[in-house]
């Protein structure tokens, strides 16, 4: 477990940013409680540092999880978000889609939304931008990257794609083994 | 009779005076007949629908004095030969042994009626019985007998039934789907209201918890539900609510859960503890951690450190804890209605070598616990287990490992008290704080939970101790004070000298001479 080094923090703030903007300023200061960034092999907790202080008294073989997994840097040093940075994600987004209850499922299984699914977006949502996906009672479902702005939605045919899957909760399922 | 019946009409609800106390006492003894009468025909119509299928008994549905006939009774009991034959064909079939059961159940409840009659010992119906339990469910013979121990035969009235039966048929029945409410993320009602419109029956377990939710239906896989995915709820047995509630942990504690996977008690203490304070949930088994730590992420809890370490290791890990929650691993005697492979593959070792493992664990937790806390100081011990080895037996031994430490009530309101003493086995007398639930009696898995409150530990003389000990030793009255006898022990002091040198390869004198020096 360590601090992030200056290159990482800054891949890793820019995938974030790309969903919450300039929101990320809440995480890094936080008002009720200190928090902190760390590297725990190859992943990025995003913890609370008196917890921290308390967790690096167990030694790194032993240590599994501390705080909230954000997501893991790949062998090539870039930044994947984990469907486990969510709770962060989706108080602080800038973009967000709902879908109706019957696209729900096909996007909890891994695909697409489409736009027969699309319940609402955000108005003045931009073209591959980082967006939080919601069903129609406001429960946050995962994210994805927008593939048309909001306007050019309009015209589209019902089977195109809207947003491109990034992660869902799904795969809390899915990919136990390998998401931690 | 019918006097007495027409008293009883009347004066039912009467406050007992002079004048009708003389006829109430007399319906009271008419109404014992009565119930005794419809017994005996209750026995007799069960002896009728049996007999059909059970040939070697063609005189029972005759009259109640021809089932009690010596010989009736005795022939309940399967000779040798017969025993060989049953062996032979690989097992008695069904039907004989449920009836022989019945019958040996009935003989035993009954023993001064029926029993002592027969001729036979009641440890031979007692034996037969625990076979053909085995036999019957599919248990090894070692934990049939086990299990059957734990509920005493007593002379009880022939119509209630009788307990280990009870108990058996109940781990044949699966118990109900409970799910618990995550109260960080959404409330009962709200997810009560979202899981009906996705078509599920659902109701609250009771009046103790307030997160739990029993599921009756469902037209939905229970556990891939948008709101399970999202952490509105975890799939969580009743009984594994009880540990959390007896913990009752506290807003900004240090928290210590032993053995968490796959992490229910764990979020729910999460839960409890609002996001503050910070869980050490520990697990021994590296692949079980990955389940508990997507768990912990699911449900949103923020505040908790996942490790893998074998809980033995734990004070020199950290200590210092609040409160410290022992879910011990265990037979799991208590859940065979979920997992029936423990009917066999349990021998009498396993006991041994778990039992040996909680103790050592119990020891752990204790001394992980920070005595001088504010807020708490308590360790709450737990199994899925229902034998004595494993529960009380483990409570007694960590009373008397650490003076410190001592039981206090666990705040649930159900659920029977722990045995104090258990076949010439006797615990320590609050022992019987600790509390036992049971699948026939509860409906919930069978489960123990202990709660134990540890003390700052008390600086004493060495001496003061000894002294102290004495004194709780001396029950019949006032002793001789022990005291060193120099003259006694000559001898053995001389031998463990001879030993020491010996030890150390040093010539050592012969041992008449010491003897005599001694002497």
């Amino acid at each position: 477990m360590r601090p992030l080094t200056e290159d990482e923090s800054k891949v890793a703030f820019e995938k974030l940013a790309n969903y919450i903007g300039k929101n990320l300023v809440h995480l890094v200061d936080r008002q009720d409680e200190p928090h902190c960034f760390r590297l725990h092999k190859g992943r990025v907790y995003y913890v609370s540092e008196a917890s921290m202080r308390l967790g690096i008294s167990v030694a790194r073989p032993n240590l599994v999880s501390l705080g909230t997994c954000l997501g893991k840097f790949n062998k090539s040093g870039k930044f994947k978000l984990h469907i486990t940075s969510l709770d962060y994600l989706a108080p602080y987004a800038k973009y967000k889609v709902w879908i109706k209850p019957n696209g729900e499922m096909p996007f909890l299984y891994g695909n697409h939304v489409l736009k027969a699914h699309l319940g609402r977006i955000t108005e003045d949502t931009p073209e591959h931008q980082g967006v939080v996906i919601y069903n129609m009672s406001d429960v946050p479902l995962g994210f994805g990257v927008t593939a048309r702005s909001t306007v050019d939605t309009r015209k589209l045919d019902p089977t195109s794609i809207i947003v491109f899957h990034q992660a869902d909760v799904g795969e809390y399922l899915r990919d136990e083994d390998t998401l931690f | 009779m019918s006097d007495s019946d027409i008293g009883d009409d009347e004066d039912e609800d009467a406050p007992i005076t002079a004048s009708n106390f003389e006829a109430r006492s007399l319906a009271l003894d008419a109404m014992a007949a009565r119930e005794a009468q419809l017994d005996a025909q209750e026995l007799q119509l069960v002896g009728q629908a049996d007999v059909d299928e059970f040939e070697g008994a063609e005189d029972m549905d005759n009259d109640e004095e021809e089932v009690d006939a010596p010989e009736a009774v005795g022939a309940i009991l399967p000779t040798a030969e017969e025993r060989e034959d049953e062996k032979r064909v690989g097992g008695p079939e069904v039907h004989v042994v449920q009836k022989r059961m019945r019958e040996c159940v009935r003989i035993l409840k009954r023993w001064k009626v029926y029993g002592v009659k027969s001729g036979r010992a009641r440890s031979e119906f007692l034996e037969q019985l625990v076979l053909d339990i085995a036999n019957y469910y599919g248990y090894n013979v070692f934990l049939a007998e086990k299990l059957f121990q734990l509920f005493p035969v007593t002379e009880a009235r022939s119509s209630e039934p009788y307990e280990a039966i009870e108990f058996f048929d109940a781990n044949e029945v699966p118990r109900p789907v409970t799910i618990r409410t995550n109260s960080l993320r959404t409330r009962r009602r709200d997810l009560a209201q979202a899981l009906i419109n996705r078509g599920v029956n659902l109701e609250p377990i009771g009046k103790w918890t307030n997160v739990g939710l029993q599921v009756y239906e469902s037209s939905v896989p229970i556990g891939a539900t948008p709101e399970y995915l999202a952490g509105h709820y975890m799939l969580q047995a009743a009984s594994s609510f009880l540990p959390v509630i007896a913990l009752s942990p506290q807003p900004h504690e240090r928290v210590l859960d032993m053995a968490s996977s796959p992490g229910g008690k764990t979020t729910h203490m999460a839960a409890l503890m609002q996001n503050t304070g910070i869980i050490f949930a520990n697990d021994a088994n590296k692949a079980r951690t990955k389940s508990l730590t997507a768990n912990v992420h699911r449900l949103g809890c923020k505040n908790v450190v996942v490790c893998s370490y074998d809980g033995r290791e734990f004070p020199k890990v950290m200590g210092g804890f609040d409160r410290v929650l022992l879910d011990a691993p265990c037979s799991g005697t208590g859940v065979i209605s979920k997992d029936a492979s423990v009917k066999t593959n349990k021998t009498e070792r396993d006991f041994t070598l778990l039992s040996h493992l909680q103790k050592q664990l119990i020891l752990c937790g204790i001394d992980s616990v920070n005595p001088a806390s504010r807020t708490g100081g308590y360790l709450v011990y737990s199994t899925c287990s229902v034998a004595v080895d494993e529960n009380e037996a483990v409570v007694d031994y960590a009373l008397r490992k650490r003076p410190n430490v001592h039981l206090v009530d666990t705040g649930l309101e159900f659920g029977r008290s722990g045995y104090t003493s258990y076949r010439g086995k006797s615990f320590h007398a609050s022992v019987k704080l600790t509390r036992r639930f049971y699948p026939h009696v509860h409906n919930v898995d069978g489960f123990f939970v202990a709660k134990f409150k540890i003390m700052k530990r008390a600086k004493k003389e060495k001496g003061e101790d000894e002294v102290k000990q004495g004194v709780v030793m001396d029950e019949d009255g006032p002793q001789e004070e022990i005291r060193f006898d120099e003259m006694g022990d000559g001898q053995y002091i001389q031998e463990a000298k001879r030993r020491r040198l010996k030890a150390r390869g040093l010539r050592v004198p012969p041992r008449s001479h010491a003897a005599g020096a001694a002497a």
